[in-house]
């Protein structure tokens, strides 16, 4: 903000400046020392950062489910039990993240700044399309810092109103954005889950199932992988589940959710038995 | 040689608010009007794009009369102005007080040392927990700020249309009265038949309290005949 008075007070030219609907190219213009991409980095090896974990995605009749495990880790270290990792993106989308914690979270505030800055002045929503693009752009400009293992990879869904469909969209530390069929997982858990979710998927299931299926998923992956948190019914913290339809974006509360991962817990109980045969 | 013709500053200062008035007197009006759950702007517009109500930020609304390409580009900045400020600080530390500020520091530089004064005049509202905390603010073409209490009208007949407001508002109204009222005040005409304008040529928006986060909404025609039919 050191620049945003002027000299008589008056707000400087690169606010009234005619032309771009984007927070991210008026920041690069105005203020680039804010702006993820605009800091160089020093050399040497990045002391132990959170790093955040599994996040699924599922699409079902009339939507998206996102669900993302509450677990942050530094090392072998749990650096977090609490860390919520799928927010909103704007309305009608949702956004999850994986990797490097700080990055990943100043990333998703940046990207739903972005949106919401793009409504404002346009007047309209960017088509779903439109903002997996904005993401993706924004993720290429971090591979500097991916190439220091500093690298953020989120899952991108939400519900496209010109179709009347949830979709999906994957992407990589380049930039590359790949729009997923059905489901997807991200993560150090992903593989775990997604394995999950190719035996949990169906076609046409409805958003109850498909939250189930998401808690599922994220409790399979858990299982096998260190760096993903389960459900916690000690301490009562349940995984972040959103459902993103054409009302909107909706977070599924915790009394429905200790529903479910009770059903859950019932499920794996009665056909894991770990007693001796 | 030639001299050039001396004009006195109160001359000058004269020329070019006769001048900005002039500019804003030809638009059409808005006005701006608080009751029980918030603050309700209104004016008469038949586009459905070109707005002259828009959304600053959570809480934060704008509304603005005269020339369309120079309030434009104010709203922009404005926007511009919140989101950085929301960015670099919180969500919270956005207020209408500091963007009137930018604001009043832009249009008196922009009159004082520029050739063409902007022709526009400005509302920049704020909806606050209780009616109390409210904050309206006007801006005039010379960088002159008015903290108002309640309603304000701006624009073509802003003189008579407040007057006919300040007759019947009163602290506590309902968004229907309110709305009735800002229609009724709209169609006035200084002689002749008050005229009745037809929800699909007018832009009403609210900034609601009740609202979580962002508290701008526009109502639509249909919502409006909703509201004005009862």
């Amino acid at each position: 903000m050191s620049r945003s008075a002027g000299g008589d007070g008056r707000l400087p030219a690169a606010f009234t400046t005619p032309g771009t609907s984007s927070f991210l190219d008026f920041l690069a213009q105005h203020e680039p020392s804010l702006l993820p991409t605009g800091r160089a980095l020093p050399p040497g090896d990045v002391p132990a950062a959170p790093h955040a974990t599994t996040i699924v995605a599922l699409t079902f009749d009339g939507g998206l489910v996102m669900a993302g495990d509450r677990r942050a880790t530094a090392g072998s270290m749990i650096a977090s039990r609490h860390i919520e990792k799928v927010f909103p993106a704007d309305d009608y989308s949702a956004v999850g993240i994986a990797g490097t914690a700080g990055l990943a979270l100043e990333l998703v505030r940046l990207f739903q700044l972005e949106l919401e800055h793009y409504e404002k002045i346009e007047g309209t929503l960017l088509s779903l399309d439109g903002k997996a693009n904005r993401l993706a752009t924004m993720i290429r400009g971090s591979l500097a810092l991916a190439m220091q293992g500093l690298a953020v990879v989120p899952l991108f869904g939400g519900f496209d109103l010109d179709r009347g469909t949830g979709r999906l969209f994957s992407f990589d530390v380049t930039g590359g954005r790949y729009e997923e069929t059905d489901f997807h997982a991200v993560g150090s858990g992903s593989v775990f889950a997604r394995g999950s979710l190719k035996k949990l998927w169906w076609p046409g299931m409805n958003a109850s199932d498909a939250v189930r299926t998401a808690v599922h998923a994220l409790v399979d992956a858990a299982d096998d992988d260190a760096a993903t948190g389960g459900p916690d019914t000690v301490r009562r913290i349940w995984p972040v589940v959103a459902t993103v339809t054409a009302d909107g974006y909706r977070r599924v509360d915790d009394a429905a959710l200790a529903a479910v991962a009770a059903e859950v817990e019932a499920l794996r109980r009665t056909s894991e038995g770990g007693e001796q045969r | 040689m030639t001299m050039p013709f001396y004009v006195s500053p109160e001359q000058l200062m004269k020329d070019r608010a006769d001048y900005a008035r002039k500019g804003i007197a030809r638009g059409r009006s808005v006005v701006v009007l608080q009751y029980d759950d918030g603050i309700a702007f209104a004016t008469e517009n038949p586009s459905r794009a070109l707005h002259k109500i828009s959304e600053i930020y959570d809480r934060i609304a704008f509304a603005a009369v005269g020339k369309y390409n120079e309030f434009e580009n104010l709203r922009v900045a404005g926007v511009r102005y919140a989101d950085l400020r929301g960015y670099s600080y919180d969500r919270s530390d956005v207020n209408a007080r500091g963007l009137a500020n930018a604001y009043a520091q832009t249009l008196g530089t922009v009159f004082t040392t520029e050739s063409k004064p902007l022709e526009v005049e400005l509302v920049v509202a704020e909806v606050g927990a209780t009616p109390e905390l409210d904050q309206i603010y006007r801006l005039s073409y010379d960088g002159s700020v008015a903290d108002e209490r309640g309603h304000v009208a701006m624009g073509g007949q802003a003189e008579h249309l407040s007057e006919k407001v300040a007759e019947s508002w009163g602290p506590g109204m309902s968004l229907e009265e309110v709305v009735h009222l800002a229609v009724r005040v709209l169609g006035a005409q200084p002689e002749g038949e008050d005229r009745v304008i037809e929800p699909t040529a007018l832009e009403v928006a609210v900034l609601d309290r009740t609202r979580p986060r962002r508290a701008f909404r526009r109502l639509a025609a249909p919502a409006l005949t909703e509201l004005l039919g009862a």
